[in-house]
């Protein structure tokens, strides 16, 4: 702790507390919306109008502007799950809990999309909805992960036991996303053989790049977006008896 | 075997809150070497999940427990306690020896052996019994027989009485007598009303 | 030393637990059999067919039965008592509960290994590959038990943990199956397999040395 400067140290201790956290998010959430709504309609534009079609694919390559990001996200929540997760087991930080079983339910979704995404680009692709290619399968394996995360919190009553079971299975989960990754791509190669591998361009065109990494920032913007106001309910629900929601309950009736 | 007889037991601001029921908060007690500590009120009071808390089964939702000036975590706690829940925590396929063998395995050997624990709780002869067998008396008697055969300072008890009758009774009473009469301390909960003349009793009302 | 002896009666206490209750070593051995008697009724009689999809059928027909053995890991210590007992020992908790583990292993594992043979000749599986099944079956299944134990003990509290159970152990699976379905099938061509042994060796290593914890942590938050 001590190679953090105070004012972090302290920052983050606002941060912590509920009352707080609810009236920041209050001023930044308009900045948030803006930032994502043109950052979106940007990328959106560079990319299906801007870009041009791949030479061998035509325009269903287009779809990666969604397909991707999603499938960066749905990896990348689950990190931060896991790792929030962590921060409320260790220091007992009510707001960590609830950024962990908050983010799940948004990862899941992502995870869904980079699936169902992937599967529409399979069709032009390889002729078929599905193919277990290593990619998709792993997708379909962290899903399966984020479900029992979610499940896992739905079926144990008290909420604060239930924060630091899914707590230690996102933790567990995160051990093995790297080892289950590295045995599906080692059981792909090995049935499938050197079969489809146009999902991984070596090179992509400056043109197509700048859309997807705008794209990828606008769903970072999502998520921020989406997991704040899933927090913000949750912190609502769990401190319904705390003084500070009273008061918030009551200014808004008036 | 009580050894130390500078034992403390503190818990400060304790609070605990159940779906939405506050069911002790701001809870202070301080227990020595000695005293027996008797947890009173209705079902439902939080007597149980007190009692799980001093185990550190349960957080508190604010305040700590401190065992000689210090967290029960950091501390030599739980080589000091014993506990007694509801359930017997003995396994019905296994003899009454064999049970106690494995408890005694889990801790530090204590005051007396465990031939001398079973005549102590009057259960010399059954030994050899398949735990299943035993009247639900003597099953409650051999769970608290593991008090007798590991190293431990404060007993946790929660409703040591039940299915007990009145001799048995009498004779944990006993055993609890000495115990403290030997500078150990016990926390117990009981719908009884328990007879220590000798023993310094305090008294928290859970309502 | 004494921390050897308290590992050694737990041990000593589950085995002698599982002989005096019989049902929990012959339960998921059964299942193991019948689940594999099953795959040739239900695709038919086609020895090639059979053949080519045996190690699969047997790995995952293992990787079910140490998940059906799973919920006998805690469960009766958590209705009587007596998981309180272990977790308040001044032993280290994750000590003790890696002896359960081993016990469970002992009792639920080490069978299928004896029966694996005999079900590799029902399926028709070539002879030079039965000796590695059983290399991945030893090396496999004390991990499906290591890995099942955490899920276990998030999941004895519930009163219906069977269901969120196996999506919770099933996915993290998937590297054992991978690895020693492949490596059995390899063997079957006459291929080398070391590389998927040492991969086994390594799972088996790693989840030895973490599991552990998490499981010790999570029985601590399931007694509360």
């Amino acid at each position: 702790m001590f190679l953090i400067p105070n004012a972090v140290v302290r920052f983050f201790h606002r941060m912590a507390s509920p009352p707080h956290f609810y009236a920041f998010t209050d001023k930044v959430m308009p900045w948030l919306i803006i930032s994502f709504v043109l950052l979106t309609g940007f990328g959106l534009y560079g990319g299906l109008y801007l870009a041009p079609s791949d030479y061998q694919q035509g325009d269903s390559y287009r779809i990666i502007y969604i397909h991707v990001p999603s499938a960066w996200m749905s990896l990348f929540i689950y990190m931060v799950m896991a790792i929030s997760g962590a921060i409320g087991l260790v220091w007992r930080i009510k707001l960590a809990e609830i950024v962990a079983i908050s983010s799940a339910p948004i990862g899941a979704s992502f995870t869904f999309i980079a699936l169902f995404t992937g599967s529409l680009w399979g069709k032009p692709m390889w002729g078929t909805w599905w193919v277990w290619d290593a990619r998709l399968t792993s997708e379909l394996i962290l899903l399966f992960l984020y479900l029992g995360v979610i499940g896992l919190y739905g079926a144990i009553d008290d909420k604060r036991v239930a924060s630091k079971a899914i707590a230690i299975l996102a933790l567990v989960g995160v051990v093995n996303i790297p080892i289950i990754h590295y045995s599906v791509e080692w059981w792909n190669t090995l049935h499938q053989g050197p079969t489809v591998t146009k999902m991984d361009k070596p090179s992509i065109h400056v043109s197509m790049l700048i859309p997807l990494l705008l794209m990828a920032l606008s769903f970072k913007f999502y998520y921020l977006i989406a997991l704040i106001q899933r927090i913000r309910i949750e912190l609502l629900q769990r401190e319904r008896n705390a003084q500070w929601v009273k008061a918030k309950v009551l200014e808004l009736r008036l | 075997m009580p050894n130390n007889s500078t034992s403390r037991l503190q818990g400060s601001d304790l609070s605990c809150v159940r779906d939405d029921r506050v069911l002790f908060d701001e809870l202070c007690f301080e227990l020595n070497s000695g005293q027996v500590l008797l947890l009173e009120g209705e079902n439902g009071s939080g007597k149980t999940s007190l009692l799980r808390i001093l185990c550190g089964f349960r957080e508190p939702d604010a305040g700590q427990v401190l065992w000689c000036g210090s967290a029960i975590n950091d501390s030599q706690y739980y080589e000091d306690m014993a506990y007694v829940g509801h359930l017997n925590g003995v396994k019905k396929e296994l003899t009454a020896l064999e049970n106690l063998k494995v408890s005694l395995a889990l801790g530090k050997a204590g005051q007396y052996s465990i031939a001398q624990a079973l005549a102590k709780v009057q259960l010399a002869d059954f030994d050899d019994a398949i735990v299943q067998t035993l009247s639900a008396g003597q099953q409650r008697r051999l769970s608290l027989a593991r008090l007798l055969i590991t190293h431990n300072n404060l007993w946790i008890l929660d409703e040591p009485f039940t299915s007990l009758d009145i001799k048995g009774i009498t004779l944990i009473e006993s055993l609890m007598t000495e115990h403290c009469n030997k500078g150990g301390m016990i926390i117990l909960t009981s719908h009884h009303d328990i007879a220590l003349p000798s023993v310094d009793v305090q008294r928290i009302l859970l309502s | 030393m004494s921390l050897f002896y308290a590992f050694l009666a737990i041990i000593r206490r589950d085995l002698l637990l599982a002989v005096r209750r019989r049902s929990e070593i012959a339960n998921p051995l059964l299942f193991f059999i019948l689940v594999i008697t099953l795959f040739p009724l239900g695709i038919g009689a086609q020895p090639h067919l059979l053949q080519a999809i045996a190690p699969g059928i047997i790995w995952v027909s293992a990787l079910l039965a140490a998940m059906l053995s799973l919920d006998s890991l805690f469960r009766s210590d958590f209705d009587d008592g007596s998981l309180e007992q272990i977790l308040l020992s001044p032993y280290p908790a994750s000590v003790l509960v890696l002896a359960k583990i081993i016990a469970h292993w002992l009792v639920t594992g080490l069978p299928l290994l004896i029966v694996a043979p005999l079900l590799a000749v029902f399926l028709g599986m070539p002879t030079q590959s039965i000796g590695v099944l059983l290399l991945t079956l030893l090396l496999g299944t004390p991990v499906l038990s290591l890995i099942g134990a955490i899920g276990v003990a998030l999941t004895v509290g519930l009163r219906r943990g069977g269901m969120i159970l196996s999506l919770l152990v099933l996915p993290l699976y998937v590297p054992v199956l991978i690895f020693a379905g492949n490596a059995v099938e390899m063997a079957g061509s006459g291929l080398p397999v070391d590389a998927q042994i040492n991969i086994l060796i390594s799972i088996l290593c790693l989840s030895l040395v973490l599991a552990p914890w998490p499981t010790a942590a999570a029985l601590k938050m399931s007694v509360n």
